[in-house]
């Protein structure tokens, strides 16, 4: 049985399209079934695999490779803690313990109501906002207990829905390509002179 | 108990001084990352101009600007976009943005509050270096990063900046978005360039030293990093020389530092390429402004996570490579992380090699069997049920990864003389080695912590750093 | 300006120049100076990935001594590399402690343990003791990852090397890394198991006790074993093998290296297949029909058996003998019926084919080339059999030719195995010649490299609902089209080569000669015939007809592997008295009168023939159950219950005469054969014969509203090798119509769905699948399965067989 519903199975066609091989097209369309999904089911992985032309056992070793795809239900809100050095000696590990204890669960974990997944998770690139966390990968940043208390208080009242779209949703702008500006992908075997604004002879310097 | 700088409203880590400012010149306006912002405020006058000459012309100017790459190895760019072998097409660019270095803070706030600027340096290297199409490259975390450049992507192919014919002009590039999903180690070229073919990011085998030659679907392929490409703009605009003018001659223009960990004002600082030092870094008044409640100094890690660390007698040592190197360290991508005298260095040490193990790609068995015995072994001894044999089989295994000497920070009052990065290693990529750097970086100069762990005294440790996941 | 290459660098290796080809890596230069490198990722047929480091050694390219992987750093003159410093021993030390961190130490239950490079080598290089006092990483025990391989991950190094194969090789990633860092583990995706034709080869080259094949598990440990090197008799690529008994039972069969053939590969059918020679249904003594007991088959004596064929052969009539069969036997053996046929009984009425392959003079008579000519062409043009079911290994070899460079293309009526590399080109039943002439008369690019290039055509059946002649005419055409290009005969069963090189061929003689160039032979065996007498076709065409006396079938199953059932079951009911000489009562052998029981792959010696026309040795590794004879003493004693003699007494002895009577195989001498050189096989190219490939005939009409029938061979079918094998008697697909979606829909039919399949023969019921891989007008049934045969359908008078297709009156 097919995974993707109509508008993602166009979307997929679209991305494999910029590629100039299918098979790089695989992580977009890995998020792409997440986005659909909120996880990534068997059934995604089978059918990614025919869209790019390769085996399911290779797109699941592409998948599980990657931290951010979920092979298993997951919260709507997964937070994750940033535990790397600078938020390490900032106080992450209370930030971290505040919440377990907030929520009732431990690192890894999934609240019964399905609302939030926590997660013990690595440098987020915000080292100097210490502590830091992210929910379904946007941040909050130099988080007191207080400020975690809250957070959780808007999320399960939906204050923050605006802002935080469910799990498996990335970016909610996707970048198109329109027809008539696009070049298209370049792919290897197609291509074998320079590009028409580059001069032919190389320069000597 | 902690004190912390104040957060900036809509530009969260940056902190203006009073360098020059090249990358992160438009970071103080609210809209900064919209088209309208980027053009009136210069934007795209770089690209225009260098439309203007030859694509020759252009690599050359990036050549004398001296251009050091920005993501870890600091190689020239000019230099590396002539590796391309002559005859063969196409080429490829693929930007690296996949930031995961622990401490590093700067590539995600240029995509966030600037995107156009990055935008248009990909298209002048596309333009300069014959690339044929662009991937760009986004960490798998960063979702406002991805909506930022999607929404100036989607823009700048409509004003012209981007696609067929460029401003009118022959040049036609696209530039694919891509994200990534979570694994740190794709941020090497190589493993990068694996992800973006569908792969596991594992890295590939060297040689080739550079994916000029032989990189994404066996073709010559540029990786630059975010703040390397954003430069561009900049140095086409006001020139090579102008560029110059700015910090020393091996090490010219700016550089985005981000400080992390006990200092006064945390944040992200563009400072002077080559002259400032880590006493203006840490303690200028304009910048850091000292450590948390004026605490002693104990450690810094000068250039993200996989750095040997520093003490205060390096505070003297100016962001310039062949200064770094010879004293045992490296500037690698930006991220001074700072510890003062409360923290507890062994636990540290096992945040940061805990980091490099838990993303070992798997590949290498000194990395994956190593990093995770290091691990075991630290964690061990900062729980306090290790042995002082532990302390010597943590060099041991750190042998194996790293033969003979491991480069370190000279300390005179504990008798230490530098010894000079890099160091040799059994592996293909330096995460292994980096499980090893903090190991080795504390162990030599702080050994009598980990002594005082394995003897049952653990009163030194203060600051509770150790997450156990 | 650039200067040409050097063709040979200089290294010194542990103080000794070395000279080594440019681009090859310091690890096989190393080996091929003597001097052995310890590594576990490293495989000489797979590119490197460098992941075990465990051949990390001191390399000065210039710049002072490093640590760098072996395995990944080509040679440069002047290099000097030290495989004993002080730096080496102490990575390799480190390297083994960490790789045996992880490692369960299970050695005295491994089936690896006593031959396991981990274990050897830890005794080697290791370290001493083991200073990991953690918690190992724990999976569940060994799990099946297939029906034949079970894998267990705690022993599981992670060096790549089956994923790498099962990918890279094979081209069945369906083995795969998953999870990353230390967590890394290999898996298959739920649900989809690793059945690749070649897993076994995975458990070969595993440098742990990892992957173990099922047939062979808990079989034996290492040091019971007895191994001699043999040659694969299951398909005619000849795959070297080493053949290992323990009390005398062959328990395992390995792939050897040899350069011209295999590489190391097997596939699983002919690493499997030894389980039938074990198999307790062999026969064992000879067997006869009792009148006394209705007609029954029991057993007997062999000098009342013997007595009984010789008194049958010396009653028919003149030209009334039939010898059908051959592929199953060594070359001494074939030679011996041959000779026995020719100077003893006094007919030419033999053949080895079971009009399943292209007459003996288009086998012989066509421009031969190698495997290794095939892999070094600009093109290789296939007409033939899907070669990925019928010869695996040649399949391996082409498909590592064209990731190469070289370019596969098929001409064929369904898209095959090979498709994934190879470009295919559709021809229907029946048209390969006119498809051939088309595209040749194109001015697709491909044409220009066929006319002009170095091109080797694969040259076989394709399918056996289709004549031999559309592939005759198709050949004709390359002749005259393509006057370089050469032919590698897709001949499939066993030592068909052999049979036909030794004269098991109506007109042939030994050493690819006619009857009427027999002068060399002659002197040997008296005077010859002179008109040639009847293929298996023929022959079974006179049984049917009540005009064969005595048929002897030589190791041969008309009623399953000839094309049209039909013809063999009135043919074997018309012969007057059939003398089976086979391993088992298959179908044929059970309406035999007189059955003798004959030995087996590794239960004797003597020489085996591959389809390039290469001789090597067969191992005896165990001895044959019962009284068994070899088949060549079978014919040896019937000459002289006939009144003649052979003039052999081993098969050594027959060898040699086959020098003496054969000028193609004069060089190839019993000293030539067993020295050490003959290990890649001595590749016999003498004969004088042409093919006369005739006028191509004008293709049958095609009927508008008929499907055209295409039988092919798969890898696992109901032959009794794959069926007596318990490990691979479960794999055969069965008997599944496959049909272009597009015809299935004109016709109302569904996936899955029972239909009635008609030809002008009969109707049977089979179940129908949808698939691209077949054009429109065409489908596809393989032959010869359980559950089901094609072959009643099959009139092998016709050039091609047409079938309605209909659903089943309301079932599903
Ligand atoms: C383990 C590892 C991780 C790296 N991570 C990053 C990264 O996140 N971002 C980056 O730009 N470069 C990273 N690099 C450096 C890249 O390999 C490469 O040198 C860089 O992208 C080249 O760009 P530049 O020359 O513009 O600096 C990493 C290198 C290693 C060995
Ligand atoms: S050093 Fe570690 S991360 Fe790098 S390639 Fe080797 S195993 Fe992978
Ligand atoms: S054999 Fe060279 S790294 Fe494994």
């Amino acid at each position: 049985m097919a995974f993707f519903d109509d508008s993602n199975r166009a979307l997929a066609a679209e991305i494999i399209a910029r590629y100039p091989r299918p098979r790089s097209a695989m992580i977009p369309l890995l998020h792409l079934a997440q986005e659909q999904h909120g996880w990534i089911p068997d059934e995604a992985m089978v059918e990614i695999a025919e869209l790019v032309g390769t085996t399911s056992a290779e797109v699941l070793g592409t998948c599980s490779f990657y931290e951010m795809f979920k092979r298993h239900e997951v919260g709507n809100y997964v937070i994750n803690v940033c535990s790397t050095m600078s938020c390490a000696l900032m106080g992450a590990a209370d930030l971290l313990h505040h919440l377990e204890g907030r929520l009732g669960i431990k690192a890894g974990g999934t609240t019964s109501d399905g609302m939030f997944t926590i997660e013990a998770a690595e440098c987020q690139a915000a080292c100097t906002e210490a502590p830091c966390l992210q929910v379904n990968y946007r941040h909050r940043y130099r988080v007191t207990p207080e400020m975690a208390d809250q957070l959780i208080d808007d999320l399960a009242s939906g204050a923050l829905d605006g802002e935080i779209p469910r799990h498996g949703i990335l970016a909610r702008t996707r970048q198109h390509i329109p027809a008539d500006r696009a070049v298209g992908a370049v792919p290897p075997e197609l291509v074998n002179e320079a590009p028409v604004w580059f001069p032919t002879e190389e320069g000597s310097s | 108990m902690t004190s912390r700088g104040e957060p900036v409203a809509h530009a969260p880590g940056f902190v203006a001084n009073d360098t020059p400012r090249i990358v992160t010149s438009r970071f103080d306006y609210e809209d900064s990352y919209t088209l309208a912002r980027y053009e009136a405020t210069g934007g795209y006058q770089g690209l225009r101009k260098a439309l203007a000459r030859s694509p020759e012309d252009v690599h050359a100017e990036v050549r004398n600007a001296t251009l050091l790459g920005r993501g870890g190895a600091g190689f020239p760019a000019g230099v590396k976009w002539g590796f391309c072998p002559p005859g063969t097409w196409p080429r490829y660019l693929v930007v690296n943005g996949d930031e995961s270095e622990p401490g590093t803070y700067k590539d995600r706030l240029l995509m966030e509050l600037d995107p156009h600027q990055l935008i248009e340096g990909c298209v002048i290297a596309c333009y300069a270096v014959g690339l044929s199409q662009c991937f760009l490259y986004i960490r798998g975390e960063m979702a406002v990063a991805q909506e930022r450049v999607a929404q100036a992507l989607n823009d700048a192919y409509a004003a012209g900046y981007v696609g067929k014919n460029i401003l009118g002009s022959d040049l036609s590039v696209d530039i694919v978005l891509h994200w990534g999903a979570g694994a740190y180690v794709v941020g090497e070229e190589t493993a990068l360039i694996e992800s973006l073919e569908g792969n596991r990011g594992m890295p590939r085998l060297k040689p080739p030293y550079f994916p000029a030659s032989i990189g994404l679907y066996g073709q010559p392929t540029i990786v630059n990093n975010v703040e390397t490409l954003a430069n561009l703009p900049w140095i086409l605009d006001n020139g090579a020389e102008a560029f110059c003018q700015i910090g020393t001659a091996s090490s010219p223009g700016t550089r985005m530092v981000a400080v992390s960990g006990h200092v006064k004002r945390p944040g992200v600082y563009e400072i002077v390429n080559g002259t400032t030092t880590f006493r203006d870094l840490i303690y200028g008044e304009s910048m850091c402004g000292g450590i948390r409640d004026d605490n002693d100094l104990k450690a810094f890690v000068p250039g993200g996570g996989s750095a040997p660390w520093f003490t205060p007698d390096q505070l003297d040592l100016p962001f310039e490579a062949s200064e770094i190197g010879p004293q045992g360290s490296m500037l690698g991508s930006g991220a001074v992380m700072v510890m003062d005298h409360t923290t507890d260095i062994p636990a540290a040490a096992l945040t940061l090699t805990r980091f490099y193990a838990h993303e070992s790609c798997g590949k290498c068995v000194p990395c994956r069997e190593g990093g995770t015995w290091l691990e075991q072994i630290l964690r061990r001894v900062v729980d306090g049920t290790g042995t002082a044999r532990d302390l010597d089989l943590l060099m041991e295994v750190g042998e194996t990864i790293c033969p003979g000497e491991f480069p370190h920070a000279a300390v005179p009052a504990k008798g230490l003389t530098a010894k000079p990065f890099p160091y040799r290693m059994t592996t293909i990529c330096f995460v292994g080695p980096s499980a090893f750097a903090p190991v080795h970086s504390a162990l030599t100069l702080f050994r009598e912590e980990f002594e005082a762990k394995v003897a049952g005294n653990t009163d030194m440790s203060v600051s509770e750093v150790v997450i156990n996941v | 300006m650039t200067d040409a290459p050097p063709s040979v660098v200089h290294v010194t290796i542990d103080g000794v120049e070395v000279e080594a080809q440019p681009g090859e890596m310091v690890i096989a230069a190393a080996l091929r100076a003597g001097v052995h490198i310890p590594h576990f990722c490293y495989h000489p047929r797979m590119s490197p990935v460098g992941m075990c480091r465990m051949c990390l050694v001191d390399i000065d390219g210039g710049r002072g001594p490093m640590l760098q992987p072996s395995c990944m750093v080509p040679v440069a003159d002047g290099m000097s590399v030290d495989t004993g410093s002080a730096a080496t021993k102490r990575a390799q030390e480190g390297i083994l402690e960490l790789l045996l961190v992880n490692h369960p130490l299970d050695c005295p239950v491994c089936d690896k343990g006593g031959e396991c490079p981990l274990q050897d080598q830890t005794v080697a290089y290791g370290p001493g003791e083991s200073r990991f006092v953690e918690e190992k990483r724990h999976y569940e025990k060994p799990i099946p990852i297939s029906d034949l391989v079970h894998l267990d991950r705690e022993r599981c190094i992670l060096c790549d090397r089956c994923t790498r194969f099962a990918d890279e090789v094979a081209g069945d990633a369906l083995i795969h890394f998953t999870e990353r860092g230390n967590e890394t583990q290999v898996l298959t995706f739920p649900d989809e198991p690793f059945s690749s034709y070649f897993s076994g080869n995975t458990v070969q080259i595993c440098p742990v006790g990892a992957l173990t094949a099922a047939p062979y598990r808990f079989k034996a440990r290492p040091w019971d074993l007895d191994q001699v090197e043999s040659t694969c008799t299951t398909c005619s690529v000849g795959c070297r093998v080493a053949v290992q008994s323990s009390r005398n039972q062959l328990v395992r069969y390995l792939g050897v290296d040899i350069d011209p053939v295999n590489h190391g590969w097997l596939c699983d059918r002919g690493r499997f297949d030894f389980e039938a020679v074990n198999s307790d249904a062999r026969l064992t003594v000879p067997v006869m029909r009792d009148p006394s007991d209705d007609q029954q088959l029991v057993g007997t004596d062999w000098s009342t058996a013997l007595a009984a064929a010789a008194q049958a052969i010396a009653a028919a009539r003149p030209g009334a003998v039939g010898i059908i069969g051959g592929a199953r036997l060594t070359n001494e053996d074939a030679y011996a019926w041959s000779k026995l046929a020719r100077s003893v009984i006094g007919t030419d009425n033999v053949d080895a084919q079971l009009g399943d392959g292209l007459p003996a003079e288009v086998v012989l008579g066509l421009p031969g080339a190698t495997i290794d000519e095939a892999c070094a062409a600009d093109v290789v043009l296939v007409i033939g059999p899907d070669l990925k079911e019928s010869l695996p290994i040649l399949h391996l070899r082409l498909r590592a030719a064209a990731r190469r460079g070289t370019q596969v293309v098929e001409l064929t009526a369904a898209a095959s195995g090979i498709a994934d590399y190879a470009r295919t080109i559709f021809a229907a039943p029946g048209t390969a010649a006119v498809e051939l002439a088309r595209l040749l008369d194109s001015d697709d690019p491909l044409a220009h490299t066929l006319t002009h290039g170095r091109v080797v055509v694969v040259l076989g059946r394709g399918s056996l609902a289709e004549s031999a002649q559309p592939t005759i005419d198709a050949a004709a055409v390359v002749r005259s089209r393509m006057p370089g290009a050469t032919f590698l005969p897709a001949l499939v069963r066993g030592n068909v080569r052999g049979a036909l090189d030794m004269g098991l061929a109506p007109g042939i003689l030994p050493g690819r000669v006619n009857l009427s160039d027999g002068a060399a032979v002659s002197k040997v065996w008296g005077s010859l015939l002179s008109q040639p007498g009847l293929d298996t076709t023929g022959m079974l065409e006179a049984a049917a007809n009540g005009r064969i006396d005595t048929l002897i079938l030589l190791g041969a199953d008309p009623i399953a592997d000839f094309p049209d059932r039909g013809l063999a079951e009135r043919a074997l009911a018309g012969a007057g008295t059939v003398i089976a000489l086979d391993t088992f009562v298959t179908e044929s052998v059970a309406r035999a009168d007189i059955v003798l029981p004959t030995s087996t792959y590794g239960e004797k010696g003597g020489t085996t023939t591959n389809l390039e026309g290469r001789v090597s040795r067969l191992g005896q590794k165990v001895t044959a159950p019962g009284t068994v004879r070899d088949d060549w003493m079978i014919a040896a004693d019937l000459a002289s219950r006939l009144g003649g003699d052979l003039g052999v007494a081993s098969a050594e002895d027959l060898w040699r005469e086959i020098t003496t009577v054969s000028a193609a195989h004069a060089d190839c001498t019993v000293e030539v054969l067993t020295s050490d050189a003959a290990q890649d096989g001595i590749l016999i190219t003498g004969g004088s014969i042409v093919a006369d490939l005739g006028e191509p005939a004008e293709p049958p009409a095609v009927d508008a509203y008929a499907l055209r029938l295409v039988a092919g061979r798969k890898l696992y079918d109901n032959a009794t090798s794959v069926q007596q094998s318990p490990s691979l008697a479960g794999l055969a697909v069965g008997p599944v119509l496959t049909m272009n979606p597009t015809d299935m829909a004109r016709l109302g039919l569904h996936d899955g769905e029972r239909a009635d399949v008609r030809s002008a023969r009969t109707s049977v019921v089979l179940s129908v699948v949808g698939s691209d891989a077949v054009p429109r007008g065409v489908v596809a049934v393989p032959f010869n399965q359980p559950g089901g045969t094609v072959s009643s359908l099959i009139d092998v008078t016709s050039t091609v067989t047409d079938v309605a297709v209909e659903v089943r009156g309301g079932g599903r």
